[in-house]
């Protein structure tokens, strides 16, 4: 049942994904590659980058895109309600108690402790990348727009919609 | 006309918040704090860091509670639909009209062109992650916890869900020291 596998992909990816939106894009890539094999690497790679070069939450991007490629208008209805419905949820029906408990240890620990998780999936995760790039195209074009990118984004603060437009212009000319 | 005013507020924030939910969050404030005067820094404040321990997407967590509390479940509605919508649709449109060249070769350089840079965009956010949370529990711990997951995760293949239910358990199960 395709519907249910997109509820259920990002419903998991989000549920855990602590530290925001970004925290959600290993977590979903272990659904949508390596659980369902809707994807390759190489696809899923391609989806973050041109979510990236896009504004707006990078999470529903995703889960929109992906529910809808799967399972057309009513995949994308239920995508989004899976990434976005829980997390909402909880915080309006415990947001009064976490008031309370806003400066409790406990609370601020639950992002605290799962973060360097998400930091080493997030770290594979830049591995399986690079790697999938080598495999494609080769160890010089990976480091030149690897090189570059970090430098414009990273150094000069180049928009993402910029630097994602010239990897596509450099692709469709040199690969 | 409220509902339009919510509607605006979210959309403006949503489509000029590049690279993630966080980037959206000062843009956010902007408008619901110093436009639209529907709540004080203090208390955007409060909701953000709430926001911060709940898993999830920031952003829609941030923009369907301010919704909720300022017009129920219309707003609410009114508030995602306005952060979510229009860039999943250009995400829609955007990979719909590449897949249907796929098969042109300058199509598929173009999709192996972008792969070093999401690369390098994930590679950028690993490491802010690691920064933040050696600023909030220091690098021993980071490494512990960050060492533990990669053998977990990486060398015995635990699915990642298990690891982090495990630290969430953790956290909640810790004693409550004042320091």
């Amino acid at each position: 049942m395709i519907y249910w596998k997109i509820f259920l992909a990002n419903f998991i990816a989000n549920l855990l994904g602590y530290g925001g939106g970004p925290a959600t894009i290993p977590l979903l890539e272990h659904e949508v590659v390596d659980r369902y094999s809707w994807y390759t690497t190489g696809e899923y790679s391609e989806m973050v980058a041109l979510g990236n070069g896009l504004p707006g939450p990078i999470a529903t991007k995703l889960a929109g895109y992906i529910g809808y490629d799967q399972g057309g208008l009513l995949g994308a209805a239920i995508g989004l309600f899976a990434s976005v419905a829980p997390s909402l949820i909880m915080m309006i029906a415990l947001l009064g108690l976490l008031l309370k408990f806003k400066e409790s240890k406990k609370v601020k620990r639950l992002t605290q402790f799962v973060r360097p998780t998400i930091a080493v999936l997030l770290g594979v995760m830049t591995y399986h990348f690079f790697f999938d790039s080598y495999v494609s195209t080769g160890i010089m074009h990976t480091a030149i727009i690897g090189v570059l990118g970090l430098i414009f984004l990273e150094k000069l603060h180049i928009s993402p919609v910029y630097v994602v437009l010239g990897a596509l212009v450099y692709g469709a000319v040199f690969l | 006309m409220k509902q339009k005013d919510i509607f605006i507020a979210f959309f403006r924030a949503g489509m000029l918040g590049y690279g993630g939910g966080l980037s959206a969050i000062p843009l956010m404030h902007r408008e619901v704090v110093t436009i639209y005067k529907w709540m004080d820094d203090e208390e955007f404040s409060d909701i953000l860091a709430l926001a911060n321990t709940l898993p999830g997407p920031i952003n829609t967590k941030l923009s369907g509670y301010i919704g909720w509390r300022l017009s129920g479940f219309k707003g609410l509605l009114c508030a995602i639909a306005a952060t979510v919508l229009p860039t999943v649709v250009l995400m829609i449109l955007l990979l719909t009209v590449l897949n249907a060249y796929k098969d042109k070769p300058w199509v598929q350089g173009m999709s192996k062109g972008v792969i070093p840079i999401a690369g390098v965009m994930i590679g950028v956010l690993a490491w802010d992650f690691i920064k933040k949370s050696k600023q909030s529990m220091g690098w021993l711990a980071t490494i512990v916890i960050a060492g533990i997951s990669l053998i977990v995760m990486q060398f015995f293949g635990i699915h990642p869900a298990l690891m982090i239910i495990a630290l969430v358990a953790a956290a909640l199960l810790s004693k409550e020291e004042k320091r």
